[in-house]
């Protein structure tokens, strides 16, 4: 009922939909860095869309199956194969006992994630799976795979429910410029209207300064109108601080709580991911949208990965729905969903 | 009703903002707010943050969106003054103070404040410290109150590890390490109690707007404490502030 770590890999720690509920105690959310991707992941193998998944960062790690499952593999494209065979993105899998995932090589993106059928058997840490490494807790011990790591399924599913259908259009293209869309504030009446036109306007480029807490960017400097340094306030996933020198950090899973810095911006959810899956070397220009149109957003991604759900495991029908035929509502949704995740 | 601004801080949280400086005032207008906002059940809340100058609101837009939600708090804010909330309580935080293994800094305190190590001792356990806010580590809290007296530079060569537990003075700040890191505060002493466990049903003991009062307690009791924590049979003394110390 395991996995067996060969390679652990530069960054590989296992995820979920985050600690929620210990702010206000300090304790940061951390989770997945794309959400979108871990959900997607999670669907295709018939999990809870916020179920435990590995996190893979830039250079994948090597697995042996010790147990046959159904597996997904999203996110950036790592280049992952079975026992030396590509295996496709963005689509559920079986991996037969005694077979080895790998991933030989960057191509796009930055993180991929692999969600197991039936979860991880990995204890819960003030309600959440989530590796914590500054803290030490959640995950495996936490902190990140090693080699030789052991990881247990909780209920492995070799056979899952057609198979051929588990598949959604892949994301993550192998481009380098990126466009993100913000929504200004918390702090964005303490920058000039200068400061504001040029963080809305300029291209900045993607340190190496990119962990799990945050993503430092270069480019024109932020003016401010008396510095970038507050007394402290909470700090939201995408959050973009300014700091006095005018360069932009993105906060991302594992941000500190709350923090000094004056916020200009903060990203909108639907595009974590695009953050989240930036490198060194990449640039990405900034978009203004409003709360009302970010909040549309949010909830027709959440419709389509209801209607996702649906396709693959309907629910079983207790008595006949009324109303409009039920097989032709789930197609309209599906188109619904590949337009917007085809981006 | 005070005068509080709704800041965007994304699409599923905001924050209120009810100044910008520290000061009792304002955190106990915080403090009223967050437990009036508790109690309120207003659908969709998910968490809420309450920092220095504000109350950050996580929510779900799926079942209360931004419009709606800020008319509901504003609600909660016209009935603040008609609310009736309970006093702050004291977290008593007992603490063995000196010593070269637990308060390996006492001595310079002591020096640096021109007063016996003894007077350090009288003064720091003699406040009831405002819990402004937790943030930077898990459990860690930002206290306001110490004398100024007290006030001491942080250590040129910051430590390496600081064990958990540990209380130190950083400047015009004093506070306790919850977990073992590294870092530049004068250490005066270290309590036995677990400030942050996560095996436990309640991980983290103190919250923002509560108080702390630091107790001074002698090796064998340090001892008798240390075990019982270690055990989980160990509870700190709160009380409402305000109320006769026993």
């Amino acid at each position: 009922m395991s996995i067996t770590v060969l390679q652990p890999g530069l960054l590989t720690s296992v995820q979920d939909g985050g600690r929620v509920g210990y702010q206000q105690f300090g304790v940061s959310v951390s989770g997945v860095m794309d959400p979108r991707a871990m959900k997607l992941a999670n669907l295709l193998v018939g999990n809870d869309e916020n179920e435990a998944v590995l996190e893979c960062t830039m250079m994948g790690p090597q697995l042996r199956f010790n147990t046959a499952n159904t597996i997904a593999v999203t996110g950036g494209d790592l280049g992952a194969t079975l026992d030396n065979q590509p295996v496709e993105r963005y689509a559920a899998f079986v991996v037969q006992a005694g077979q080895t995932l790998r991933f030989t090589s960057l191509r796009s993106g930055c993180r991929a994630y692999i969600a197991f059928a039936g979860g991880l058997d990995i204890p819960e840490v003030m309600g959440s799976r989530s590796t914590y490494m500054k803290a030490k807790i959640g995950g495996l011990e936490g902190r990140k795979l090693q080699k030789e790591d052991t990881l247990r399924f909780r209920a492995p599913n070799a056979a899952p429910a057609n198979l051929a259908q588990r598949r959604v259009p892949p994301e993550v293209s192998p481009r380098r410029e990126f466009t993100v869309r913000v929504i200004l504030g918390p702090q964005d009446d303490l920058f000039t209207d200068a400061g504001i036109r040029t963080f809305l306007s300029e291209t900045y480029a993607v340190t190496n300064e990119f962990d799990r807490m945050g993503c430092r960017l270069d480019g024109a400097v932020i003016e401010h109108k008396n510095g970038g340094d507050i007394i402290s306030d909470g700090i939201a996933f995408g959050a973009i601080q300014v700091p006095t020198a005018g360069k932009p950090i993105i906060m991302l899973a594992d941000r500190q709580t709350t923090g000094g810095y004056t916020k200009i911006a903060n990203v909108i959810s639907v595009d974590f991911g695009v953050i989240c899956q930036l490198k060194g070397g990449d640039t990405v220009r900034f978009v203004q949208t409003s709360v009302e149109e970010a909040q549309d957003a949010l909830l027709a991604e959440r419709a389509a990965l209801k209607a996702l759900r649906d396709t693959l495991d309907p629910a079983p029908k207790s008595e006949p729905e009324p109303g409009p035929g039920p097989k032709s509502e789930p197609r309209k949704e599906k188109g619904f969903f590949r337009n917007l995740f085809r981006k | 009703m005070p005068n509080v601004r709704f800041l965007l801080t994304g699409d599923t949280s905001l924050s209120a903002e009810f100044g910008s400086e520290i000061s009792e005032r304002i955190n106990a207008q915080i403090r009223a707010f967050t437990i009036a906002l508790e109690n309120s059940k207003v659908p969709g809340i998910v968490e809420l943050v309450p920092t220095y100058r504000s109350c950050m609101i996580h929510y779900d837009p799926g079942v209360i969106r931004y419009g709606e939600l800020t008319k509901k708090l504003e609600d909660v804010l016209g009935r603040l003054d008609s609310i009736a909330i309970p006093p702050s309580d004291v977290l008593e935080v007992p603490v063995l103070y000196g010593g070269e293994e637990m308060g390996p800094d006492l001595a310079y305190v002591a020096e640096h404040a021109g007063l016996s190590e003894q007077e350090v001792v009288a003064l720091h356990t003699s406040t009831e410290y405002l819990i402004y806010m937790l943030g930077f580590t898990p459990g860690f809290t930002y206290l306001g109150g110490m004398s100024d007296k007290l006030e001491t530079p942080r250590l040129k060569q910051p430590r390496v590890k600081i064990p958990a537990g540990s209380v130190g003075i950083a400047g015009k700040q004093t506070g306790v390490y919850p977990i073992d890191s590294p870092g530049g505060w004068q250490l005066i002493g270290r309590t036995p109690v677990k400030m942050y466990d996560p095996g436990r049903e309640t991980p983290i003991l103190p919250r923002a707007g509560q108080y702390i009062k630091f107790r001074a307690i002698d090796r064998a009791e340090y001892d008798d404490i240390a075990a019982a924590a270690e055990a989980g049979e160990y509870v700190c003394r709160t009380y409402p502030r305000g109320e006769a110390k026993k």
